[in-house]
């Protein structure tokens, strides 16, 4: 059945109307639960405001359990969903400058739109940059060509990598988020807190 | 009127999961942001200057990859979502107000530099690292992707390592 798109049941229209309906959903989720606050959203890294870390993770996992169930049930093709390329030089290269711009500029890039939409003008000030950095990006892409294809590992599983099921991955995953969420309900309350 | 509370985090988490599972199920991909930025690039790129969108290597790998026109994108289709979805949530909760929000240890200027920097920042990475913290991260972690959680880790723990010195700016 699933995927919808990639087999074909709904057309290629269709599903960039769907792609603007879940846009929706997703702006509306990240801006109910404070994404729109770039303060709210550093607080992971000061320990004063969890909500990046409680709801990431919980997303991630959200959505891990719900393709492993629905691939189980045969309702969707696991091997037609799209799975991320592991380029390791780039995917570590590329984090760590984007973990610098996290900090110093508040936001990632879904967020910033997410800001950008109740008015947040740092928001909109972080999109603009964004549109910078890539075109920077673009301008000296000979320079960062190799870089970026460097250390090609294909789209492997991590829990291929680690040798174990994806179920066990996934049980050692939410083991492991909520270990994170008690250490994350202790440090809020450890550090000081104000709402913005 | 006084802005309303925050959902409840697990909450919320489980909504985002709901959306990034039916983005999954119905298009057979996850979800992302910086790739939108990307297509408005290439496409700016073919406008303004073709002939230099003809040598550019960025521009020939993304049309290999893309057929037809780049803004008629599923993440750029998705973006204009979050827009829309981000302004109605903040319009219900009362939220919407054009506002610089900075630690006030921080002048408005200097927040909005530090925006900026850190936008460019993002945005270079997000092309090195084949997609940011929605594409890359979140949506790699739920397909399982070994390069989603190197990315993730990257991310955050560079920001992690990196908090002591922009401390002023948040505190």
């Amino acid at each position: 059945m699933g995927p919808l798109a990639v087999n074909e049941i709904i057309s290629e229209n269709t599903n960039l109307f769907l792609a603007f309906i879940i846009g929706i959903g997703f702006g509306f989720v990240l801006e109910q639960s404070g994404f729109s606050s770039s303060r709210k959203l550093a607080g992971v890294f000061y320990g004063y405001d969890m909500v990046v870390l409680k709801v990431f993770f919980t997303g991630a996992i959200t959505a891990m359990l719900g393709l492993l169930f629905f691939s189980l049930f045969g309702w969707v093709d696991l091997g037609l969903v799209y799975i991320n390329p592991t380029y390791l030089s780039s995917a570590i290269l590329g984090g760590v400058v984007m973990g610098a711009g996290f900090i110093m500029g508040g936001y990632c890039p879904g967020t910033s739109f997410c800001g950008a939409s109740i008015g947040k003008v740092d928001g909109m000030v972080f999109i603009v940059g964004l549109f910078i950095g890539v075109a920077i990006f673009g301008g000296g892409y000979p320079i960062w060509e190799k870089l970026y294809w460097a250390q090609d590992l294909g789209s492997p599983k991590i829990s291929k990598s680690l040798g174990l099921s994806d179920g066990v991955f996934a049980l050692l995953l939410i083991l492991v988020a909520l270990a994170m969420f008690w250490v994350a309900d202790w440090a809020e309350k450890k550090f000081p807190r104000e709402e913005y | 009127m006084k802005p309303k509370k925050y959902l409840n985090p697990y909450l919320g988490g489980v909504l985002l999961g709901l959306v990034l599972l039916s983005a999954n199920f119905i298009s057979g991909r996850g979800l992302g942001a910086s790739g939108a930025i990307k297509s408005c690039i290439v496409t700016a790129t073919t406008i303004i200057s073709p002939s230099s969108a003809q040598t550019s290597g960025f521009i020939k790998e993304y049309t290999e990859k893309h057929t037809g026109n780049p803004m008629k994108n599923w993440l750029v289709f998705e973006m204009l979502g979050v827009l829309v979805g981000g302004f109605l949530s903040g319009a219900i909760a009362g939220r919407l107000k054009f506002k610089v929000e900075h630690s006030p240890k921080i002048t408005s200027r200097k927040r909005l530099i530090m925006a900026l920097i850190g936008g460019v920042l993002f945005g270079w990475g997000s092309q090195l690292g084949r997609g940011c913290t929605s594409g890359s991260a979140l949506s790699g972690m739920a397909v399982l992707s070994l390069g989603g959680f190197i990315t993730m880790m990257a991310i955050f723990g560079t920001a992690f390592a990196l908090a002591y010195f922009f401390r002023k700016n948040w505190i």
